[in-house]
């Protein structure tokens, strides 16, 4: 089992009346309610909730990629990542990840992922999503209907940048370079591991089971939500005559919160994910899928956005939230048993781990993290025995070095 | 008059056509939202010309096109269909994003053309004038953005259906994720393919045709058409939104007998 403590960065200031004066948490979002000088103390306290979580056990710290967005200050995750990579060590840094989709040329985030395996030694796990529709389309401007021909063709390019090491032409419909030459080059080889989160396209579990790449599902909507979509994913891996089934294969986003007990974990987080569900996922229905961005095929298995709720989030309660499994939150006990539930349910090796839930402080998210590592993760490592050498899906990192080796003396000796 | 729907092969996919009435020959491309067998417009055209109004491909039933990707791919697309359906030199018209394709064809092969019938095209842009987003639209916001009159307007566009039936709102879901889909390869996300320095080779006798409500595509573009289309004419009917071709049929059809 790999468990990643993740974190969105959400901005944890928006107003009350966020949802009644607002029409969309994402792409059209009032520019008036970002304060860069919070945002300076905001960035500091969620690096340091990471490099926190890397000294707790969790396999890997992971960010992602989100734009124009109120819950996800990392437009960049590489530069959160860079900041991370010195700064940590023997954790992996998961990115998922980059849009490639997004980048001209994507050779771009060949390099950045390169640089970024290079400098932790490589700890990089790597993602390669298709980007949610407000992010590509509304926020980037990518046309829906070529979103994913785009997309196929950059990833064929980084993987050829990262492996040919000979200098090459490339003529792409979406990129003509005349000498792809990377430069810096990747620690992992081949490659780091690649995580590709999706959201229910078929064309994405294929893409996953032909690559070895591992699919993630990073849903809100919580475990017994998503096991129609994950039980599809299996399917297909048994359809497409996969040569196992690893549970490392797939992996799964969920909120956790642990207190001492289930009535301490209300009392503590309650408030909190009741921000992020009422304001922090508050999107405009028409941001939720552009037109032609999902195929006939994906709409026509029912897989619809997670951002549209059928009756809006708001109106959903904390016990509502615990019993539907959108959030795993109580006792340390109670928090076992429903995450031992979660991972043999959908059979996932990976799980990314949402300890930092909305405006909550830092303490609060602090003590739930370490609740968690200590008394609920030891717990669940061991399940999946017959796959726990599976390293297929995860970073390789080689000896590191300590940052800040310089020679004190060194000026004497110049001298 | 009715239309019969036909079949056509090209050399991209098999195009579906509506097809009917007599007199001269117009070729008409419809809008973003498409054209159906019952369509007003289409019905006034066959009562005065042989009429041939294709889908553009993911439109309707139509099959979907991958390879066409972007104006170029989609005009020459049209002007195979033009060579296959033997028009040398029809009326060639368009609504909106139809008509924005259509001064494309006009523009490239300039000398087939001798008359443009461009209704509320987009393909221009103003900065000044931002046309609205339309890929970013829940249903009930097309109305008020489509229609001069909104209540009459939203039944012509659900066809009757309430916009809260679940049944409705999947077929709309799934009809537009093929047809905007496809649009979005031209309008997405700013609906300006370069076409306004071409326009300077476009030979044929040219009328913009534009309701004065249009809150879509604001009348203010028929000035900006003329400015780079020197010597089109421009007629604005009263009373009508960026449907005019719905609400102003009769009026949308007056205008067009200039051509003539």
């Amino acid at each position: 089992m790999k468990f990643t403590w993740f974190n969105l960065m959400p901005w944890p200031y928006l107003p009350d009346d966020f949802r009644e004066k607002n029409r969309s948490v994402w792409v059209d979002i009032d520019s008036r309610l970002f304060d860069p000088v919070k945002a300076h103390e905001v960035y500091n306290t969620y690096l340091d909730l990471l490099e926190y979580a890397s000294t707790l056990g969790f396999d890997g710290i992971g960010c992602n990629e989100h734009h124009q967005c109120g819950y996800g200050l990392m437009p960049s995750p590489n530069l959160i990542a860079a900041s991370l990579a010195r700064r940590t060590k023997d954790v992996a840094l998961v990115v998922l990840g980059n849009s490639i989709a997004l980048y001209n040329p994507p050779t771009r985030v060949a390099e950045e992922f390169a640089m970024l395996d290079c400098m932790s030694g490589g700890r990089l796990v790597a993602g390669f999503p298709v980007g949610t529709s407000m992010d590509t389309n509304y926020c980037y401007g990518q046309i829906p209907a070529l979103t994913r021909e785009k997309y196929a063709e950059a990833h064929d390019l980084i993987i050829k940048a990262w492996t040919e090491p000979d200098s090459f032409a490339w003529n792409g419909r979406y990129t003509k370079l005349g000498h792809v030459n990377l430069w810096p080059r990747p620690v992992q080889k081949p490659h780091p591991p690649i995580h590709i989160p999706g959201g229910g396209s078929v064309e994405t579990y294929d893409f996953c089971i032909d690559h070895t790449y591992s699919y993630s599902y990073l849903s809100f909507s919580g475990y017994i939500r998503g096991k129609a979509l994950m039980d599809g994913y299996w399917r297909r891996v048994a359809e497409r005559n996969a040569p196992d089934d690893s549970p490392h294969r797939a992996g799964f986003a969920q909120t956790i919160c642990v207190a001492d007990t289930d009535a301490e974990a209300e009392r503590l987080y309650s408030k909190h994910v009741s921000y992020f569900y009422n304001r922090c996922l508050h999107v405009f229905p028409g941001f939720a899928d552009a037109p032609g961005y999902r195929t006939i095929k994906t709409i026509q298995t029912g897989a619809l956005s997670q951002y549209a709720p059928p009756k809006g989030w708001g109106e959903i309660s904390w016990k509502e939230l615990t019993e539907g499994g959108y959030i795993i939150a109580g006792s340390p006990e109670t928090v076992r048993q429903r995450m031992e539930d979660l991972i043999k349910s959908l059979r996932v090796g990976n799980v990314f781990c949402l300890f930092h839930v909305g405006d909550m402080p830092k303490e609060k998210c602090m003590y739930s993290s370490r609740l968690f590592a200590e008394k609920v993760m030891p717990k669940l490592r061991g399940l999946f025995p017959d796959y726990a050498d599976d390293g297929r899906f995860w970073c390789h990192p080689i000896p590191q070095v300590a940052p800040g080796s310089l020679p004190r003396d060194a000026m004497v000796a110049a001298e | 008059m009715s239309v019969e729907l036909k079949t056509i092969q090209t050399p991209h996919v098999p195009v579906r056509i509506f097809e009917g009435g007599s007199g001269q020959p117009l070729l008409f491309l419809h809008g973003a939202g498409g054209v159906m067998a019952d369509d007003p417009f289409l019905a006034a055209l066959a009562t005065k010309y042989h009429v041939f109004a294709p889908l553009l491909p993911g439109y309707g039933d139509s099959e979907e096109a991958p390879e066409l990707r972007e104006m170029l791919d989609i005009a020459l697309h049209y002007l195979d269909l033009a060579d296959a359906l033997g028009l040398k030199d029809p009326i060639l018209a368009g609504h909106s994003m139809g008509g924005m394709i259509a001064a494309e064809m006009a523009a490239l092969d300039n000398h087939r053309f001798s008359r443009l019938a461009l209704i509320a095209p987009a393909g221009l842009w103003l900065d000044d004038h931002p046309i609205p987003d339309i890929f970013s639209l829940v249903p009930y916001e097309y109305p008020p953005l489509l229609f001069h009159n909104v209540e009459a307007g939203a039944a012509l566009f659900t066809a009757g259906a309430n916009f809260d039936d679940p049944e409705w709102l999947k077929g709309f879901l799934i009809t537009n994720a093929r047809q905007l889909g496809m649009a979005g390869k031209i309008l997405f996300p700013v609906p300006d393919r370069g076409l306004s320095q071409r326009l300077y080779r476009v030979r044929a006798k040219t009328l913009l045709i534009w309701g004065d409500d249009d809150k879509l595509i604001a009348p203010v573009y028929g000035q900006a058409w003329k400015k780079v289309l020197l010597g089109a004419e421009l007629a604005v009917i009263p009373q009508a939104g960026h449907m005019v071709i719905w609400e102003k049929t009769a009026e949308t059809m007056a205008a067009l007998s200039r051509l003539a």
